[in-house]
């Protein structure tokens, strides 16, 4: 374990393969939410805590079960059941005791169960600090790190956006390039910038 | 079976190759879309897979749709979807590494692909066996000829191939086409350009 490590997942999965626009994971709740900025960043909120959460339990349940049985071409099976029960749990558990925080997130969390960006980092995790079905020394800490991370390049990526697309609100766009097209369009000229990372070495 | 219901099942293949294309006119699963869309054989392996497990959990659902109680009909899904994905990675690491090395993560995504759930709540879970699996084959096709739009134009500009053979020496390939802000780019304009079609009608 040591510092270089983590900063290379930190530079590569916030900036160089960021979440949404190089990996493409969370597409569909990326161009939904980010048309304003508040909900834009409650959204970021909600999926950095899933995410960070999800990553721990799909570790547990792949280092403890999945690999002592020998079982792990059941990977896909158990990590999603994993992913939607806790997401479903942690509803009901915020809607019963903070109906605050409930306003906050709450409503973005059905939309969060068949996110891919959670499944995903499950899936990345489990290939990337595994070998030969073996954890890698400081493997725990490794995945808690990189779904922190991955979500930090998700809320970055959507606040940025939502903030572009306020400011679009304002202008004459044609009508068949309207909401979709252009949102595409303006991610691709973020990813452009984003794919400026790519130079950085280790 | 009737010239009528015959003609109800082509109907049901048929509409979701065109007017409710899954990417292009309904927008689901752009995820996996935009990522293996940067060849044409990777299109083509991609689109296989989704369609085999499209039919597969079409079929299933339809099947044993008056057995699963209403209120977790969703996990119910999910664990059929998720039977079928892991059949399609243990086949394509069997009979295709170089496939599976070149899709990567986005084998095991098919299972949160918006399109597999989407149809097996909105279409299997409320018709028939003989009409699920025409509307999966339908919609598979369509998914798998989208699929294989983008990753035309994307090989093409970004890397001056056709399905792997190289047009002219003298063609400068755009490679920021084939990377991912190209996807996004080819994606939007092509939804732009659906979309003027659409209105001109």
């Amino acid at each position: 374990m040591d510092l270089g490590q983590f900063l290379s997942i930190f530079i590569s999965s916030v900036f160089i393969y960021n979440v949404i626009l190089s990996r493409f994971l969370g597409l569909c709740s990326f161009i939904a939410v980010s048309k304003e900025t508040k909900p834009a960043l409650s959204m970021g909120l909600a999926v950095l805590f899933v995410i960070s959460m999800s990553s721990i339990i799909t570790w547990l349940i792949y280092t403890y079960l999945l690999i002592p049985f020998n079982i792990t071409y059941l990977r896909t099976i158990s990590f999603i059941l994993v992913i939607a029960a806790f997401v479903q749990l942690l509803e009901i558990l915020i809607r019963k005791f903070t109906p605050g925080l409930y306003k906050v997130f709450g409503i973005y969390l059905p939309l969060i169960t068949c996110n891919c960006a959670v499944f995903g980092v499950a899936v990345l995790n489990s290939d990337m600090f595994f070998v030969n079905n073996k954890a890698v020394p400081g493997s725990f800490i490794y995945s808690l790190f990189q779904g922190i991370c991955v979500s930090i390049g998700y809320t970055l990526a959507m606040l940025l956006m939502s903030g572009i697309r306020e400011r679009l609100e304002l202008c004459n766009i044609p009508k068949s390039v309207r909401e979709f097209p252009l949102a595409f369009v303006i991610a691709s000229l973020m990813g452009l910038a984003f794919m400026g990372f790519n130079g950085f070495k280790f | 079976m009737t010239e009528k219901q015959q003609n109800r099942c082509f109907q049901e293949f048929i509409k979701g190759i065109i007017r409710e294309n899954p990417t292009f006119v309904l927008a689901l699963g752009l995820c996996p879309t935009l990522a293996v869309s940067t060849s044409v054989s990777n299109a083509i392996g991609m689109g296989a897979a989704s369609t085999f497990v499209l039919i597969g959990s079409n079929l299933i659902v339809s099947l044993i749709k008056k057995q699963i109680p209403e209120e977790i009909r969703i996990p119910c899904y999910i664990v059929i979807i998720a039977t079928f994905v892991t059949v399609v990675e243990l086949i394509m690491k069997a009979y295709s590494p170089a496939l599976n090395r070149a899709l990567g993560i986005y084998v095991p995504l098919i299972v949160v692909n918006c399109i597999v759930l989407g149809r097996a709540e909105a279409f299997a879970s409320k018709r028939t066996f003989v009409h699920s699996f025409m509307d999966a084959l339908g919609m598979g096709i369509g998914f798998t000829l989208a699929l294989m739009i983008i990753s035309i134009i994307r090989e093409f500009f970004g890397f001056g191939k056709i399905i792997n053979y190289p047009v002219s020496y003298n063609f400068h390939p755009a490679l920021v086409i084939g990377m991912p802000a190209g996807a996004l780019l080819v994606i939007g304009l092509l939804l732009g350009f659906f979309n003027l079609i659409k209105q001109k009608k």
